[in-house]
């Protein structure tokens, strides 16, 4: 029985090194944009800081439409924007270009969520001493927030490790292909097996590593 | 010092408009410790927000120290926030930061370099009594502490004034004499003039040397607590300073005051 495993092993590994590289992009980029959109959106939300209306109309409107897409649908939708942006629809990287369309207004709308749980009553504090909007921004929110953000990087790294299995049905790879092949295609029980006990294992490491930050970076209590 | 003229303020409801402050004038002078004292929704903590433009008024001027903030663009006005302190109710620490680092960011803002920080930083801790609790964080400390730590945050930008929202308001009495102690220390040592929003009139009489008596956004009365005989003229005055607490219901109390 093990022999299938063994004999499977070698491709669950490659299988693995691209269901990270998908990650390795995806999550970073998404930080990257999907936190000052979330700062914009927060601070264009109706009785905030900055008085832009129609900005934040837009905006919200634009994370709403992004994250109305079923992922399967938002992939194959923008297969001529894939193809513009990395040369081929085809292929690992390929299929990190809709992850990353999926996962900026996902944290973005994190990002708003979290700041609204800062308390106002410190960004007045902060007011009151002639903080301008930029240091309100760097100095009060994102030092208030900062828990709430790396939790939310550990939210979406385990939803996107869920999502980069949806890559294998357009030729992505990673794990998510691979059960399919050895598991869906061949009946292979124990693969199947084998690599859900793995993803389990992977889920409980990035969720305990995300705990293990988030208790560090939080001082309130 | 201070100088407001015929401030109102007025704000948007859901049940309509509601004038929180009617064309108030008030002279504070420097050195004063001045109290504003009324109940809840006097319009008091909202005066004296309009005294840094937290709260802009939709009427008056508000001058400080001769020079007319309501004229000022905002970031004129951001410089001008520097020599105003302030603190509050409920602290409005930085939770995620450690003492040190609470007063340090004021500094920040003022973009102190940062050789210069340490020292104004201890001095403050130091008037507060608060120097062994530099790297605790907010959490940890009681709330008499906490508000020591704003007041001493208040103070890194060497301010001529300090505003205090009801700062002794959600702490026990004991507390209370801290706070106040630290108050009076900082108004004796370093001049600074101070202007205090309360409720509670045992805290006017511990440390103020004027009050004025607020009441549906307007100053009632005025009184100079360095004179032998004050006679309270208005109710509310009257009740206040009596300074019991009488067992009546809301409704009494309501309908005494309408």
């Amino acid at each position: 029985m093990l022999d299938n495993v063994i004999y499977a092993w070698p491709e669950l590994l490659k299988s693995l090194g691209e269901t990270f590289y998908m990650l390795v992009l995806t999550i970073p980029i998404a930080v990257a944009i999907g936190t000052p959109l979330g700062t914009l959106l927060f601070l264009t939300r109706p009785d905030s800081f900055l008085k832009w209306p129609k900005f934040y109309v837009l905006l919200n409107g634009v994370v709403n439409l992004v994250r109305s897409f079923p992922f399967l649908i938002l992939m194959i939708a923008i297969i001529p924007f894939t193809r513009l942006v990395v040369g081929t629809a085809l292929g690992t990287t390929a299929a990190t270009v809709p992850m990353i369309i999926n996962a900026v207004p996902y944290f973005a709308r994190f990002i708003e969520q979290v700041l609204l749980d800062v308390n106002r009553g410190v960004v007045e504090a902060a007011e009151s001493m002639g903080a301008n909007k930029l240091q309100i921004v760097w100095k009060v929110l994102y030092t208030e927030a900062r828990s709430g953000i790396a939790n939310a990087v550990t939210i979406v790294t385990v939803s996107f490790l869920s999502y980069s299995t949806v890559a294998g049905l357009v030729g992505g790879g990673g794990i998510g292909d691979f059960a399919i092949r050895y598991g869906y295609y061949r009946y292979q029980t124990d693969v199947m097996f084998v690599t859900i006990v793995i993803m389990v294992l992977f889920v409980q490491l990035f969720q305990f590593t995300g705990n293990f930050v988030v208790r560090k970076l939080d001082k309130r209590l | 010092m201070i100088d407001l003229r015929n401030i109102t303020k007025t704000f948007a409801t859901e049940s309509g408009p509601l004038q929180a402050v009617s064309d108030v004038s008030l002279q504070i002078g420097e050195g004063d410790i001045y109290g504003l004292i009324g109940f809840s929704g006097a319009g008091k903590s909202t005066l004296l927000r309009t005294i840094n433009l937290l709260e802009r008024p939709d009427a008056g001027t508000v001058a400080v120290d001769g020079e007319e903030l309501t004229r000022l663009n905002l970031r004129e006005l951001r410089r001008r926030r520097l020599s105003i302190g302030m603190i509050f109710q409920h602290f409005n620490l930085l939770n995620n930061l450690n003492v040190y680092d609470n007063v340090s960011f004021p500094l920040e803002i003022a973009k102190v370099p940062k050789a210069e920080r340490r020292p104004r930083i201890e001095r403050c801790l130091e008037m507060v009594g608060l120097s062994d609790k530099a790297k605790a964080y907010p959490a940890k400390l009681s709330g008499g502490q906490k508000q020591r730590v704003a007041i001493a945050r208040a103070l890194a930008n060497e301010p001529k004034i300090l505003l205090c929202d009801e700062p002794t308001s959600s702490v026990d009495p004991q507390t209370t004499g801290s706070i106040l102690a630290a108050l009076k220390d900082i108004n004796r040592e370093l001049g600074i003039t101070i202007v205090i929003v309360t409720h509670e009139m045992n805290v006017v009489q511990a440390i103020c040397n004027k009050v004025a008596v607020m009441e549906h956004g307007r100053v009632v009365e005025r009184f100079d607590l360095h004179e032998k005989n004050i006679v309270p003229q208005s109710p509310i005055a009257q009740f206040l300073f009596k300074n019991e607490i009488a067992l009546e219901t809301g409704r009494e109390t309501e309908a005494r005051y309408a």
